[in-house]
């Protein structure tokens, strides 16, 4: 029996196929009889062009026929005056009487139907009927400017959610923390979800990050799932919350094109302070050794000028959207072009977008295929260039008259051979190296909705979706290149490709139950999630294409990293009165990663609104337009960050120079890892009340949230019972954290007039997150907690994970000061005063995550004008300079072996730093962090009609990055980890943009 | 047309249920590469890799390299020095009057030397967990080797016989870190192969009596089924190693049970010195780089090599560490000038006696200062990376400067010299079954190695509990067994002995009892409710 199932198996997803496409013909073939003819054609209320495809039905058969691409139609009925339906997607439906064998219509964009139905997972569900705490952010309300990564779309736009760039690299990613994250060792990145896909949250090798293969400009909304009893229809994979990414939909109607064209130029805004070329003559003069002195030049480089450059970036798009005898299409080509501002990084993306939305069998089966491509080629500058700029000696310059080491200055003994072990010119890292990615990917889905005809409340539902990926790329390091030159350069090559399959089926049935003022609106369904990559190895090959000396075949070609989840859930929502809601979901996971006792678990959520100006005595209000109690509760989890395989032990053979020898034979030994066999979720409880409010026909509306998350079986590295394993940490499920805050959000239009709007919206967030325990037996007074967070220069760590703090607080030591509040280089608090400085006198203090943020813009429109920023702020996040650390000591400058350069802080502490490993501990080096920054401030104009009133215009100016206020010394006060080491500066960015439709 | 829909649909709805019962079944996953216990104990290769891990984890401080750890950096961030030897001399030579550290950061032995150390001193940590590391990949091996795994798995014949041969020597590794734990730690948890690794459990723990009979009954059956003695192949033990613990356990049996148990320490002597053992005839060409060739005296030895062998921990720290040790002399790229002795242990030997190998260039005798004065206090070029002729190591991995610093010379666990003063000193303390005049007859052989111009040599030694106690210091110093001696002597913690430092005071200090048993690492107490600590932590 079971070998027949596998055999269903294999041929199922082929019949899948076949049955779509047999469900596809026989609504093509459907066809009736009857006598009168009704004619008639359809345009869109809006600007009275022909709307093709829509669907025409005579109500209370099943008579429907299609409009033509000139929006007419003729339907047999019974008689000369039926009662018409028509209806497509994208319009609001309407009833015609049709008056002696005619009716036409001008149909309405149902514009309104995002802000009416929210998408929730597996199904919609309608706004007014929501009861967990979900934020939708559509197309209007997005960030402006050059966008390469959609999730910068809505920074700052929604309350709770933090979203940080990892760096200014054209294409690079974001941290998106949800409430904090509930997770320390495991991922704390939400589940995304793009148009019912869950997108491998590893993305592919080449790339930066995952999401820069979604063309912002496809996206229509995000929505986002932030408390439990929204999120756990998702289950195992919730518990940092669900971002649901909407892509634009086919329209029916007349082609209309967008073309969008934006230009930009990226700088940089600041440098870090080091010294010039004269100030490290005179210093070296007078502090430095005779060899040092000897080692000055004459030049006066600035490094940093030399590796960055003003960077021009350019970004198309074009979409189609229309329909074609009944068939809804939307085709949008998007290719973009960045250069970063670090000299040889950019990223050329081309993306493709398919989307196509017919309807078949009157209407009863809805067929959404979305197909999504997108071809990038980047070039990764060499990072290290960054802190290469910054402690390169300035006394030399770029170039030398040679041509070794291709024309760029080294450090060089008499006879001009290279001397090891000294840094490499910064400038002579980018330009030698060429390390050329090409990823590439497509995800895209087919998802049927079959509405039974006799049955008409029920529909099921089949997603059939695939994710495929590809990376080959090739790092070059030439080979008069100072970096490699000794091996004969560097030639890497990499390939990887992934295979990420979905199979999703549901029902929904959705009964209104008038006698009992009732509506029942309930979802069942299953889903398979298969994910699979291929990681190809090479053997290190010199730039000629050689083999590296010392380097050796690798042991296998390619690995194949696989796994699976099974899940079935459901979803009942029941509204009484539409007063009284209730929503319940229940999710079950079976997750590959897991030995099979642990295999499947249970997420429960229960959600509960009550609509108070549904109520008699408010129903009239003309203040209160909107209001609303919910209350939540539900269990998600967390499994990725997880190995796919951590439960097993797995053994690796020693390397050549770990051997044992027996008799005159080195054996390589083989040697275990730790496991855990009872590996299993980290799961989530979430706790959330909260109002919803809106005034004056919702002119003032928002929301505020209160809500507790409790993360237990938290992975933690715990320590084994000594020899009942082979590590004596492993990841086990052992520890549990909160996250508590409140959540606000305003979003007003002081002004609405016909021509003169204006809208404000503000977010805060206050989130508070304590680690409640981490040791098998609870308040263990012998663990202090676990160490994290190290930078170059630091021996060890720099902060601690310990119960009753927050995650990653810094773990330092108190800096001792003069009189003269000047720090005493290696001097800190001995606070046990045990006359020994070691961890055991470092103190608990700040937190590298802000524990308050908020978010602040507005949009004026004023005639054909319009204008916008974005303010985005947050409060009481450290950071811990390591460049300061690492470089403002004199022996940077007089370096070991070469002159170097230091930073101005130098001049402020003296400090020498000779081996003294304790004043990288210092809290001396930790700053208040908190930042006012204006991301985002545009302009636009309408131009209106040009070319013959054929097309209308549209002009942009936008600037990203407009300023920063803050305290913090360096760079950039946004640092994920808060540890600011050399981080790839966010440039700032002018562009102008046109857009023309037509 | 209706009824082609509707078996569509049926169609629909069948396909998902059976992929609903399908696809469980494909959350049976196995990574692609990656060796399993079942590959590796498939083979008789896979089964001599394995054991060379066992025998590994007591020479390196991880598999890739010597940078690389088995151990967590939870345990010990500085993976570099989590081998065995170096962190078992830690404990039981830097604690003593043989060596004091000059640094203090935290990668270093912070308070050894103060004897000031807690259950969170990663010296004291990392030394618990390494041992016990090796007991679990010998419980492991023992699992994996029994007569009924070998059959199912088709190994059948010589290839069992030498998988058999491995068991004995896994079960001998074990008992010896067993015995260095009940030494160091006292009452420890207690595991053996019948504990599955991995499955959640909390072992017991056992006291120090009840080890002792369980290694004295676990040696005296490896003394058994071990190979004979001088028959196994380089590197591993055999039969005389059992012997020279039993020997070593047996002496100080009053200590880790409160009975005497001299009669059985000479017994096991005899045993050893009956299989052919003799001094090697130089004791400066003891610890040196092809010290491999000294099999006349050493019984069993832990052995490193400079390129396949590789470890910052093991001999490479005892040529490096030394203050002021120049590179000419060491053989290896200069000193970390980490290493130096007391005056009152350079006090136990006089001028003749060569066994010192005192470097006293740029060195001051008395340790004025501890900590940060790599100069106060004579350091000793005992290890040295050179070969007998004065060569370098045959194995130094000399591709570039900066590489040559790991060391060829094998450090001995067991060597004659140690089995002649545990006889002198059994007999000096009432054991019965050997007799004075051959007890005296091993000292003076030391003596007269250890004293080639003194021309009264022979007269020097006297069978007394003081002599002997001064004589394994000078015989036996840095190979891991003053603190034990101390011990043994009462001199340990007590004011009867002091030395410069001892108690954190310049002049030296008694300090607690406590001190003569390490605590048990916190991060175990906290792991395992079944642990009580040591009295006094």
């Amino acid at each position: 029996m079971k070998q027949k199932q596998n055999l269903f198996m294999k041929i199922s997803f082929k019949q899948l196929l076949k049955i779509s496409l047999m469900l596809i013909f026989a609504a093509l073939s459907v066809t009736s009889f009857a006598q009168t003819s009704v004619t008639g054609t359809v345009t869109d209320s809006k600007d009275g062009t022909p709307v093709s495809g829509v669907t025409v039905s005579v109500k209370g058969t099943k008579t429907a026929v299609k409009t033509d691409a000139a929006g007419a139609y003729t339907i047999i009925a019974a008689t000369n005056a039926p009662v018409l339906v028509f209806s497509s997607v994208g319009f609001t439906s309407q009833q015609v009487t049709a008056v002696n064998g005619s009716a036409s219509v001008k149909i309405v964009q149902s514009s309104t139907d995002l802000q009416d139905v929210v998408v929730v997972g597996y199904g919609t569900t309608r706004k007014k009927d929501l009861s967990g705490s979900i934020t939708t952010i559509s197309a209007k309300d997005f960030q402006k400017g050059v966008i390469s990564t959609p999730e910068q779309l809505i920074a700052g736009k929604v309350a709770g959610v933090s979203i940080i760039s990892n760096g200014g690299q054209p294409g690079s990613g974001s941290t998106i923390r949800i409430r904090g994250g509930s997770s320390l060792n495991a991922s704390n990145d939400p589940l995304i979800v793009i148009d019912g896909i869950p997108l491998d949250r590893d993305g592919i090798a080449g790339a930066s990050n995952a999401l820069s293969f979604i063309n912002p400009n496809d996206i229509e909304t995000f929505t986002v799932l932030k408390d439990a009893s929204a999120a756990a229809i998702y289950g195992s994979r919730a518990a940092n919350g669900v971002i649901i990414i909407t892509t634009k939909k086919g329209r029916a109607g007349s082609l209309k094109v967008n073309f969008i064209t934006n230009f930009s130029v990226s700088s940089i805004t600041k440098k870090v302070n080091v010294f010039n070329g004269d100030e490290i003559r005179s210093i070296v003069n007078s502090t430095g050794s005779a060899a040092q002195k000897a080692q000055l030049g004459t030049a006066n480089t600035d490094w940093q000028n030399a590796i960055y450059q003003n960077a021009l970036g350019t970004d198309n798009n074009l979409s189609l959207t229309g329909g074609v005898k009944g068939l809804p299409y939307r085709l949008s080509l998007g290719y973009q072009y960045l250069n970063g501002v670090l000299v040889t990084d950019h990223l050329q993306k081309t993306s493709l977008g398919i989307a196509l939305n017919p309807t078949f069998l009157n209407n009863h089966l809805k067929v959404d295929i979305n197909i999504k491509a997108v071809a990038q080629q980047t070039r990764f500058a060499d990072q290290g260039a960054i802190g290469g700029a910054v402690s390169f000696d300035p006394t030399q310059p770029i170039n030398t008259s040679s041509n070794s080491y291709g024309g760029f200055y080294e450090w060089v003994d008499g006879t001009g051979k290279l001397l090891l072990n000294r840094p490499n010119n910064p400038v002579g890292l980018l330009k030698q190296t060429s390390d050329l990615q090409k990823p590439s990917r497509s995800f895209g889905n087919i998802q049927m909705d079959y509405k039974f005809p006799f049955f008409s409340n029920l529909h099921a539902n089949l997603n059939l979706g695939y994710d495929i990926s590809k990376n080959t790329g090739t790092r070059l390091i030439s080979d008069s290149a100072a970096s490699a030159y000794n091996g004969g350069g560097v030639k890497q090559i990499g390939k990887q490709t992934k295979q990420n399959t979905l199979f999703d089926f549901y029902f929904n049935y959705i009964k209104e139950i008038k006698s009992i003022r009732s509506r029942i609106d309930a979802t069942a369904g299953y889903s398979y999630n298969n994910y699979l990559a291929t990681n190809y190895n090479y053997r290190g090959l010199k730039y000629n294409g050689d083999t590296t000396i010392g380097s050796k075949p690798v042991d296998f070609e390619f690995n194949k990293p696989e796994n699976t989840l099974v899940s079935v859930f459901g979803r009942l929502q029941y509204v009484l009165a539409d007063k009284y809601i209730l929503t319940a979901t229940i999710r079950r996971d079976g997750s590959s990663r897991f030995d099979k006792p642990n295999r499947w678990g249970t997420f429960p959520s229960v959600g509960l609104a009550w609509k108070v100006n549904s109520e008699a005595f408010l129903r009239n209000s003309k203040v209160i337009s909107d209001l609303k109690v919910r209350l939540g509760y539900g269990i998600t989890g967390q499994q990725d960050g997880i190995g796919n395989y951590s439960y097993l032990s797995t053994y690796a053979l020693s390397t050549s120079n770990s051997a044992y020898i027996f008799g005159n034979t080195p054996i390589q030994g083989y040697g275990p890892s730790g496991f855990f066999p009872g590996l299993k979720w980290e799961t989530t409880t979430t706790y959330n009340a909260a109002l919803d409010y809106g005034f004056f026909n919702n002119r003032i509306s928002g929301s505020i949230d209160f809500y507790n998350k409790k993360t237990s079986d938290l992975l933690n590295s715990v320590a084994q019972p000594a020899a009942t394993n082979f590590s004596a940490f492993v990841l086990a499920n052992v520890g549990n954290m909160e996250n508590k805050g409140v959540e606000f959000s305003l979003n007003t239009q002081p002004i609405k007039r016909q021509d003169f709007t204006l809208d404000v919206n503000f977010n805060a967030t206050y989130n508070k997150n304590t680690i409640t325990n981490l040791t098998v037996i609870p308040d263990d007074p012998n663990y202090k907690g676990f160490l994290s967070g190290g930078a170059p220069g630091v021996n060890g760590f720099l902060q601690i994970n310990s119960v009753g703090g927050p995650k990653n607080t810094f773990y330092l030591y108190h800096q001792v000061y003069d009189q003269n509040g000047k720090p005493i280089e290696g001097l800190v608090d001995d606070k046990n005063r045990n006359g020994i400085i070691n961890g055991d006198d470092s103190y608990k203090g700040k937190a590298a995550d802000p524990n308050l943020f908020f978010g602040f813009s507005s949009n004026v429109g004023y005639k054909k004008w319009s204008a916008g920023f974005v303010l985005r702020s947050s409060f009481n996040n450290y950071v811990y300079n390591a460049v300061n650390n690492s470089l403002g000591k004199l022996n940077g400058i007089n370096g070991q072996y070469t002159i170097g350069n230091g930073t101005k802080n130098y001049l402020e502490t003296g400090f020498v730093g000779n081996g003294i490993d304790i004043q990288s501990h210092s809290d001396y080096y930790l700053e208040n962090a908190s930042f006012l920054k204006m991301d985002n401030l545009n302009v636009g104009y309408n131009v209106g009609k040009v070319y013959h009133d054929k097309a209308t215009l549209r002009l942009g100016l936008s600037v990203q990055n407009v300023f920063t206020i803050t305290k913090y010394t360096g760079l950039d006060p946004e640092v994920g980890n808060g540890i600011d080491n050399n981080l790839y500066p966010r440039p700032r960015t002018i562009s102008l943009s046109a857009g023309i439709n037509f | 047309m209706k009824i082609i829909l509707k078996q569509t649909t049926l169609a629909v709805l069948v396909t998902a249920t059976i992929l609903i019962n399908g696809c469980t079944k494909k959350l049976d996953l196995s990574p692609t590469n990656d060796i399993t216990s079942v590959s590796v104990f498939s083979t008789p290769t896979g089964y001599r890799q394995a054991i060379a891990k066992a025998y590994s984890s007591m020479a390196t401080t991880g598999n890739s390299g010597p940078t690389s750890g088995d151990l967590p950096n939870q345990i010990i961030n500085d993976a570099g020095s989590s081998d065995f030897n170096r962190n078992y001399w830690y404990l039981q030579c830097l604690s003593t009057d043989e060596a004091g550290w000059t640094y203090a950061d935290r990668f270093d032995p912070i308070g050894i030397h103060q004897m000031t150390w807690s259950s969170s001193t990663f010296a004291v940590k990392c030394l618990y967990y390494r041992m016990f590391y090796t007991i679990t990949l010998c419980n492991n091996f023992i699992t994996e080797s029994s007569d009924e795994k070998l059959a199912a798995r088709g190994i059948s014949g010589k290839d069992a016989n030498d998988i058999k041969a491995y068991k004995e020597e896994a079960r001998f590794l074990r008992a010896f870190n067993y015995w260095a734990i009940m030494d160091l730690f006292g009452n420890p948890p207690f595991v053996t192969e019948t504990t599955q690794i991995g499955a959640v459990s909390l072992p017991p723990q056992t006291t120090r009596a009840a080890l002792f009979t369980y290694l004295e009954g676990e040696l005296k059956s490896l003394e058994t089924t071990l190979v004979a003695p001088k028959t196994n192949e380089y590197g591993r033990m055999d039969k005389a190693a059992a012997w020279s613990l039993l020997s070593r356990m047996y002496l100080n049996a009053n200590i880790y049970t409160g009975t005497p148990r001299y009669t059985d320490a000479i017994t096991y002597c005899n045993k050893v010195i009956g299989a052919g053992y003799t001094l090697h005839p130089k004791y400066k060409e003891l610890m040196l780089a092809d010290n491999n060739l000294n099999t006349d005296e050493f019984i069993w030895s832990l052995n490193y090599d400079g390129r396949s062998t590789q470890s910052y921990g093991g001999t490479t720290f005892l040529v490096h560490g030394p203050a002021g040790y120049s590179a000419d002399s060491s053989g290896l790229n200069g000193t970390w000038n980490c290493i130096r002795m007391t005056q009152q242990f350079v006090g136990l030997f006089d001028n003749n006696d060569i066994r010192g190998q005192f470097w006293t260039g740029g060195q001051n005798l008395i340790m004025t200062n501890l900590l940060g004065t790599a100069t106060d206090g004579y350091s000793s070029s005992k290890f040295r990376n050179k070969t007998r002729t004065g060569g370098p190591a045959p194995n130094l991995d000399n591709t570039l400067p900066s590489n040559s610093t790991f060391s060829d010379i094998d450090m001995p666990i067991f060597r004659l010299a140690e089995i002649y003063l545990t006889y002198a000193e059994s007999v000096a303390r009432g054991g019965t079954g050997g007799s004075n005049a051959t007890a005296l007859g091993y000292l003076q052989q030391l003596a007269v190695r250890a004293r080639p111009t003194d021309v009264n040599a022979v007269n020097y030694p006297a069978l007394t509990l003081p002599y002997i106690l001064s004589e394994r210091g000078r015989e036996l110093f840095w190979e891991g067994f003053r603190r034990t001696d101390l011990i043994r002597y009462s001199q340990f913690t007590t004011s009867a002995y002091i030395w410069a430092w001892k108690g954190g005071v310049a002049s030296g200090s008694s300090v607690d009892a406590k001190y003569n048993l390490y605590p048990i690492p916190s991060e175990d107490l906290s792991s395992n409710p079944n642990l009580r600590q040591n009295p006094g932590y």
